[in-house]
């Protein structure tokens, strides 16, 4: 034992420092996603005995329309998620500067991501409510019709990514501020003297340094738009007649729902939202990866 | 001290004997009568039973309504009360299914129940047995703005066409007739069965969410156009998807509509708003086909003994105090509900009055609700689908077809 530890230490050693952090992600990330897998293959109520159905779950899958319309309304998040980037990195320039007072106005900025989604979510219903809310107080005055943003299923999906980019923009300012400390000043100060100013400066000097802070944000603007959930739940629970669900909802709605409990259905659309974040997930280690590698 | 584990062996034996020579047992309840009537029914409903049974003590978990839909799977397979709150009919049928319910029977013969809690019987039983005991319930109808009914010289509606004609009378003076809030979907289910059961019948609607009929059945599609004519003529609340049942109260406080399709409940949030009985009326959804005997919908709430429940005796006990008939005057008197036994009094308010006289000379029969009627999925699907035709009437069809569509496969 003892001559075997002093051969192989150097190559034990790792492992061992590895292996609380393993055992926890084995038990808590990748065995519950086999056992979902598993599960997908089932009818199942969550109480009573399981019944085999092989694919089945998968081929209602294919055939139901509320799945398309998740999937559908996925996409959308997914597109129009990605206007939190350019809106954090438009307000931390804005806020990258020395003025008296600057940590309130950056900590006023950060507020929405600090709150929870659910007061986002109730936030933006009042926001929206068709007879006393905000928005259709504006758009009264100016003469236009009052929309039920909420209620109207043309119009649903958006105005709960407009809530859901209000948190979404300040985490990604947050991420730029911290990206924007740490570019170069000198050569900013390079720049400046061969005359590099404004939007061309922003973009050959300074964006190409904040390429690390662009690929966390993009990294974790998709897996926000891919899981959210909270804000349907809140603002529509999956309203107008299903016209506002996302995939993440439509599974807990399935599994976990009042009138669901349908845990194998469920699985199938969780393995689906699984394979969907896949591609995203493999492209973020393919790149960390040759990343590693290129050093 | 571990050098003595037969001492403190004996020590905890002596301990928990004398905890069980002064309480014969520890009765469980867990319930989701969390909202302040209920509470304090539940509050006085447990402190009878304790001032009657010295030995019992009993532990009550209180839990809120939306968690205790999905904690009422777990803690019934897992960490069993000895008595739990639920529905009757099929809601409670994955449970009794899933063999977590014992069956009562015995409780329901030694007491009499058969005889006191009748008219509740068959919505309790399930193969055959019967699953818990009944202790509240209430009506369904149309609560009404008397006043405004008085000022525009409205008389109350008794069938369609006075219905119809009050809603005109309503809408040409600027008032919304009936208001509605289906953002969670239920209470335009609530719409649905009263137009079925009116256009329909009773036996055809419970046909209907046993899924014996197809819902693209020309009897559905009649009760359809008759939901149109109202939709049509612009009966319901603008943008219903948008509120809870809660939010569309405010309209018809402030007078903005006058009708609300509704359970007894919505009478103490409209009363604490301000209405007061002066204001308020009930009257019966009116008859739509004459040839239909009028059947009402009247949800029935429930206790039952979960199948893992460590201390089924004393929850016997409690099952049969709650089916005493002066138990239950005094629980649906604070609860503002009426009673099940038919030995009970109920209370002199005039909406318990009202309803308990509709109900007691129903001749078409009580349905439960229609998610408590349908099963789960059904349920879900039709109520989605009424929401959408509340809006989108001319989608009928299509709304039909896909409900045709889960019929065909929730039922196997």
């Amino acid at each position: 034992m003892g001559t075997y530890w002093k051969k192989n230490q150097q190559r034990l050693a790792p492992w061992l420092f590895l292996a609380p952090g393993i055992a926890m992600f084995a038990l808590y990330v990748i065995i519950p996603i086999f056992q979902s897998m598993n599960i997908s293959f089932y009818e199942w109520d969550g109480l009573g005995d399981r019944t085999w159905v092989g694919m089945n779950n998968y081929v209602e899958l294919m055939d139901d329309e509320a799945f398309y319309t998740s999937l559908k309304n996925n996409v959308i998040w997914l597109v129009l998620y990605m206007l939190a980037i350019p809106a954090g990195l438009f307000v931390a320039l804005f806020l990258n500067q020395t003025v008296r007072g600057i940590r309130i106005y950056k900590s006023l900025f950060f507020f929405p991501f600090v709150i929870s989604q659910v007061v986002v979510g109730l936030v933006f219903s009042w926001f929206y409510d068709p007879s006393f809310g905000l928005l259709n107080i504006a758009l009264m005055s100016l003469g236009f019709e009052a929309i039920p943003v909420l209620a109207d299923e043309t119009w649903v999906t958006y105005g709960i990514i407009a809530a859901g980019l209000w948190p979404q923009t300040a985490y990604c300012m947050i991420l730029y501020l911290t990206g924007l400390n740490a570019v170069d000043p000198e050569q900013i100060e390079a720049a400046r003297l061969d005359n590099a100013k404004g939007l061309k400066m922003l973009w050959y000097v300074v964006l190409p340094q904040l390429k690390p802070a662009t690929f966390i944000a993009v990294v974790v603007t998709v897996i926000g738009a891919l899981r959210s959930f909270d804000l349907v739940s809140i603002m529509t629970d999956g309203g107008p007649w299903g016209s506002s669900r996302v995939l993440a909802f439509y599974m807990y709605e399935q599994a976990f729902g009042e009138y669901g409990f349908r845990m194998g259905y469920g699985a199938a659309i969780a393995v689906i939202l699984f394979l969907i974040m896949m591609v995203y997930i493999s492209a973020f280690l393919f790149k960390m990866y040759r990343d590693e590698k290129g050093r | 001290m571990f050098h003595h584990p037969k001492k403190l062996v004996a020590g905890i034996l002596a301990s928990t004997m004398l905890a069980g020579a002064s309480f014969a047992g520890e009765l469980v309840i867990n319930t989701d009568t969390s909202d302040p009537a209920p509470k304090a029914a539940f509050e006085a409903l447990i402190a009878g039973f304790e001032a009657e049974n010295p030995d019992v003590k009993v532990t009550w978990n209180l839990f809120d309504h939306e968690g205790y839909k999905t904690s009422i799977r777990n803690f019934l397979t897992a960490d069993a009360p000895d008595l739990a709150n639920w529905y009757a009919g099929n809601r409670m049928l994955p449970y009794v299914n899933a063999g977590l319910f014992e069956p009562v029977d015995d409780v329901w013969e030694e007491n009499g129940l058969t005889e006191s809690l009748a008219s509740a019987q068959g919505s309790m039983t399930i193969d055959g047995k019967i699953w818990g005991v009944p202790y509240t319930y209430y009506q369904w109808g149309v609560y009404y703005r008397k006043d405004i009914f008085e000022n525009l010289g409205i008389a109350v509606p008794t069938n369609w066409d006075e219905f119809k004609a009050a809603g005109k009378t309503l809408t040409d003076n600027g008032v919304t007739p009936i208001t509605i809030g289906t953002k969670y979907l239920w209470t335009a289910g609530g719409v649905f069965d009263y137009l079925n059961l009116r256009t329909n019948g009773y036996d055809f609607h419970m046909a209907l969410t046993k899924g014996e009929v197809a819902w693209t059945d020309e009897r559905v599609v009649a009760t359809m156009n008759n939901w149109k004519e109202l939709i049509d003529a612009g009966f319901f609340l603008e943008n219903h998807a948008a509120y809870s049942w809660q939010e569309a109260l405010a309209p018809m406080v402030q007078g903005d509509a006058a009708m609300y399709v509704m359970g007894n409940f919505a009478v103490a949030p409209l009363k604490e708003a301000g209405l007061t009985d002066d204001t308020l009326g009930f009257f019966q959804f009116p008859v739509i086909n004459p040839d239909v005997p009028l059947a009402e919908e009247a949800p029935t709430d429930t206790i039952h003994i979960p199948a893992n429940a460590k201390n089924k005796e004393d929850a016997k006990k409690f099952l049969a105090y709650l089916a005493r008939a002066d138990v239950q005057t005094q629980i649906n008197d604070t609860l503002g509900q009426l009673p099940i036994n038919k030995d009970s009094e109920v209370g002199d308010d005039k909406f318990l009055q009202a309803g308990y006289q509709m109900l007691s000379s129903t001749t078409g029969g009580i349905a439960q609700f229609f998610d408590r009627d349908a099963p789960a999925e059904m349920a879900k699907a039709g109520m989605e689908g009424f929401q959408e035709f509340m809006v989108k009437p001319e989608r009928m069809d299509k709304i039909l077809e896909r409900l045709e569509k889960v019929r065909g496969r929730v039922y196997k």
